[in-house]
């Protein structure tokens, strides 16, 4: 499959922003995911074509990141930060209670391609101890029964767009400072919401 | 005297600080026009000089010195702005990106001013979409309003920020990782020299800076790098954001003037320890960072007195560890970062790093040997020979280095509850 004319048009635009073409590999991995949910063969040929590398360079560049996965991911990806600072406030638990309400293992996807669920390492809210992140939107303050409700939620509301404001007022605690005004836009896949990226999406 | 720079109009305005008509109406983008309007180039890094500010990234290098670096003739110039914050334990550079993101922008275009630079990156880890729309969104409201793109507030500098997301590796905060990454590379470090200031984005002259170092430019501009340099100790001037995390009441983003104590910090600001227990230990400058202990809560906090401890300010995120932690779990949870996050070129840190992890995991499930105990200070030494501070390198990069942190920390210190481990089949806590 090859890309529309206006991932086409955001990748040029994309490349364009750097002194050189290779430079927008990274952007245009996250491109390729949005394309097909995870980051495939054809993508990676997609992306070569572009920056100008090889297909087996940019699989050289994409295996060296955590957040290129190659594999089949879940609609919603569910990271649980195991860190110092999360462990030290029962993150261990949280990750336990999370691939329970799933029934998903640590690094594993479902059947059903609804949930991929892994241990992340510090995501940056310690803060907020302990932090999940659902395709990478952020919730704070999170107990092993609030994770487990957070999952039940996604199965059952199955939202489009996973908002980060919206999983924080219905599931959250402690965070690490005040958030500011909420986002209305939020993530589609297991990418990161990113406007130049065409990856974020209106929620609300 | 002023005791914060960086927060107050988050905290002031904590609806809208982020907007642009909101930064605007609290002094925003004045330093810029000034700038523009009525200075050079180089009396605007010498005001940044002058302010004596260290690097908030970690290394604590001075900026005026790195930005002097640069050869006079050589253009283009690449601005980065390093917001890869991996460092386990820190999340300030995030309430910047996220509460106050037109303090950066502008801070941005008056180092770029200054180093006649036209082209900046922003570097923000993939984890941080959040932050990076908002510093996005600010990029957009600049270009808007004139603060950036092409004549800038009808001048002949120009200037274009772009937002770079990573993708999920901790060592692309270094900054030669980074720059390896921006160019579509592995994020792996390069051997310096030469440094980016001479061969950096495509072998061009290059200056990598923290997100919170740039965000206090605006600041030295307004009311001029002495005045950021009368403020704090020697050697650790201006104000600095702690990220305080762990075992404490009042975690969250502490913006301080160095120079006070561990205990105004971790009693005081942090409000103590839940349930009122007893401290343990704290680690103070990130997961890199080697321990501190009770005796040491008196001891001031700067640079330089937490240097003369054998340990670092880092990236000031401060960890803190009550009665109730298994030191063995705690060292061997940072081990498995550092293991995970090496990015395999020195075999000292691939190998050692992975071997540390392993003999912690089994000395913390109760199988270890008695013998593992040397030989988890035997392979630390094979990573960093002396077991020094700072240490001595026999890796591209300190990452190596950095897990063996935690392992003398417990191994010095706590090598009674080690040992329990291993005798008791367990944790004795
Ligand atoms: C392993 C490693 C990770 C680092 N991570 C970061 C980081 O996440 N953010 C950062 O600003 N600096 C980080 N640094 C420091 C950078 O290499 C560099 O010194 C810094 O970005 C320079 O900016 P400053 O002088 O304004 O601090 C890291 C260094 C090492 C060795
Ligand atoms: S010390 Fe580790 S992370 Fe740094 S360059 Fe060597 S292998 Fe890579
Ligand atoms: S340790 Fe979990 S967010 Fe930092």
């Amino acid at each position: 499959m090859t890309w529309s004319q206006k991932t086409d048009e955001r990748a040029q635009a994309i490349i364009a922003r750097y002194p050189d073409p290779r430079s927008a590999t990274m952007p245009l991995l996250y491109l390729a995911m949005h394309e097909d949910g995870h980051l495939t063969e054809d993508g990676m040929r997609e992306v070569a074509a572009r920056v100008g590398l090889t297909p087996a360079q940019v699989q050289s560049v994409a295996s060296f990141y955590t957040m290129y996965k190659r594999d089949r991911t879940g609609r919603y990806l569910v990271s649980v930060c195991t860190s110092i600072s999360c462990m030290l406030l029962g993150a261990d638990d949280v990750l336990a209670a999370v691939s329970e309400e799933t029934g998903v293992a640590d690094g594993d996807t479902d059947e059903d391609g609804l949930f991929s669920v892994e241990h992340a390492e510090c995501i940056g809210a310690c803060g907020g101890a302990p932090a999940v992140q659902v395709n990478y939107e952020l919730v704070e303050g999170v107990t092993p029964e609030q994770g487990k409700a957070l999952c039940a939620w996604l199965r059952e509301a199955r939202p489009e767009v996973v908002l980060g404001d919206e999983m924080q007022e219905l599931f959250g605690g402690q965070r690490s400072f005040e958030w500011g005004p909420s986002e209305t836009a939020g993530a589609v896949g297991p990418f990161p919401a990113f406007e130049p990226y065409g990856t974020a999406k209106e929620g609300r | 005297m002023t005791d914060r720079i960086l927060t107050t109009r988050m905290d002031a305005h904590p609806a809208d600080s982020n907007v642009l008509a909101r930064y605007e109406a609290t002094g925003g983008y004045a330093a810029l026009r000034t700038a523009l309007a009525s200075k050079t180039p180089e009396e605007i890094a010498a005001e940044v000089k002058a302010s004596n500010i260290r690097g908030r990234g970690g290394a604590n290098f001075p900026a005026g010195v790195k930005w002097g670096f640069l050869p006079p003739e050589t253009r283009p110039r690449y601005l980065v702005v390093n917001g890869d914050e991996s460092e386990p334990g820190t999340f300030k550079d995030r309430q910047l990106l996220e509460r106050d993101p037109h303090q950066l922008v502008e801070g941005i275009a008056l180092s770029a001013y200054a180093l006649d630079v036209r082209q900046a990156f922003v570097y923000i880890r993939g984890e941080y979409p959040r932050p990076a729309r908002r510093l996005q969104r600010a990029i957009d409201e600049a270009y808007e309003a004139g603060y950036l793109g092409t004549g800038i507030l009808g001048s002949g500098f120009d200037l274009d920020i772009t937002v770079h997301l990573g993708g999920g590796a901790y060592i692309c905060g270094e900054e030669t990782a980074l720059l390896n990454s921006l160019e579509g590379r592995r994020g792996e470090p390069r051997i310096k020299p030469p440094f980016p200031a001479v061969e950096g984005l495509y072998a061009k002259p290059t200056i990598v800076n923290n997100v919170e170092t740039l965000s206090n430019v605006p600041f030295m501009i307004n009311q001029g790098g002495a005045a950021y340099d009368a403020i704090g100790p020697e050697g650790a001037r201006g104000t600095r954001l702690f990220s305080l995390s762990g075992h404490v009441r009042n975690p969250g983003n502490k913006e301080i003037v160095m120079g006070m104590t561990w205990r105004d910090l971790i009693y005081g600001l942090g409000g103590g320890i839940p349930e009122d227990r007893a401290i343990k230990a704290w680690i103070p400058g990130g997961a890199s960072a080697p321990w501190l202990l009770p005796e040491h809560l008196d001891e001031p906090v700067t640079i330089d007195d937490v240097g003369r401890l054998k340990t670092m300010l880092g990236s000031g995120a401060v960890v803190v560890m009550d009665e109730t932690t298994c030191v063995v779990k705690a060292a061997h949870r940072i081990v498995r970062f550092f293991a995970h996050e090496s990015c395999g070129q020195c075999t000292p840190c691939r190998e050692g790093g992975s071997w540390l992890e392993r003999m912690l995991a089994r000395i913390e499930s109760g199988d270890g040997r008695m013998m593992d105990l040397d030989l988890l200070l035997d392979v630390s030494d094979n990573i960093s020979p002396g077991l020094t501070w700072p240490p001595k390198m026999t890796t591209i990069c300190p990452l190596g280095p950095s897990a063996t942190a935690p392992v003398t920390s417990i191994m010095w210190h706590f090598r009674n509850e080690v040992e329990a481990h291993i005798t008791g089949g367990g944790c004795p806590l």
